[in-house]
């Protein structure tokens, strides 16, 4: 069974995307949109536990909800990957169910 | 129905500053009611839902929280309550509703529905599930 997750609040309002961190099983998925990416940046309060996350989950981010919120490519952390709708249809495609961490 | 399939309702918000706990509930009874594998799990703030000794009366307002014992009627008896979540808020399991269900294969024997799990535990029971409901 694969999982993808979503978290669309930032991890400086809510504590939903280190939560989902904490629950979310080795090889499963985590997509950050809306404000949730926020927590795809460097240097920040919450990219420490972000990379650490990374070696058991696959980050990525919606890059039309950066854009909207002037958060540049550059600015995120190095191997989260930038998707667009497309690719987040094809990531619940792939897994055969969501977690939406509110 | 032939179709069963295994439900998890994620629960993370405390009852009362916020309609979540209370829907949460109902669907939850909607899902057992049309016979489906119902789990839920208590994480985060959603781990004040079950505290015992709840009572609205000065609010105003109906105390959903009897309801929660009825749960184990309906087959809802896999009640999971993060550790990590009762601990960092001082909670231990004594501070929680004391929830019973009666098992009908082991001769109506009355059992716990509650089990505290760790987070790595409760991962892997998240991984085990085909639908996630959050609230």
């Amino acid at each position: 069974m694969s999982t993808l997750h979503t978290v669309n609040k930032s991890p400086f309002d809510r504590n939903s995307l280190e939560t989902c961190l904490r629950l979310a099983g080795k090889g499963n998925a985590v997509v950050l949109l809306e404000d949730g990416v926020y927590g795809a940046m460097q240097g920040s309060n919450a990219s420490g536990m972000v990379e650490k996350a990374m070696s058991d989950v696959s980050i990525y981010v919606l890059g039309a909800d950066m854009k909207a919120r002037g958060v540049d490519e550059s600015k995120i952390i190095d191997g989260i990957k930038v998707i667009d709708y497309k690719g987040f249809v094809d990531l619940t495609v792939e897994n055969d169910k969501v977690n939406a961490w509110l | 129905m032939s179709d069963i399939k295994k439900f998890m309702y994620v629960n993370r918000t405390a009852p009362y500053g916020t309609i979540y706990a209370w829907e949460s509930l109902e669907v939850v009874l909607i899902g057992a009611a049309f016979e489906q594998d119902v789990a839920c799990a208590f994480v985060d703030d959603g781990v004040y839902q079950l505290v015992k000794g709840q009572d609205t009366s000065d609010l105003g307002i109906k105390n959903f929280s009897p309801t929660y014992a009825a749960l184990g009627d309906y087959d809802v008896n896999k009640i999971y309550v993060e550790k990590e979540s009762l601990e960092a808020r001082g909670l231990t399991i004594d501070d929680l509703m004391d929830l019973k269900y009666e098992d009908e294969d082991d001769d109506w024997a009355e059992k716990d529905s509650i089990h505290v799990v760790t987070a790595a535990e409760l991962a892997d029971i998240l991984e085990q599930q085909e639908v996630v409901f959050s609230f």
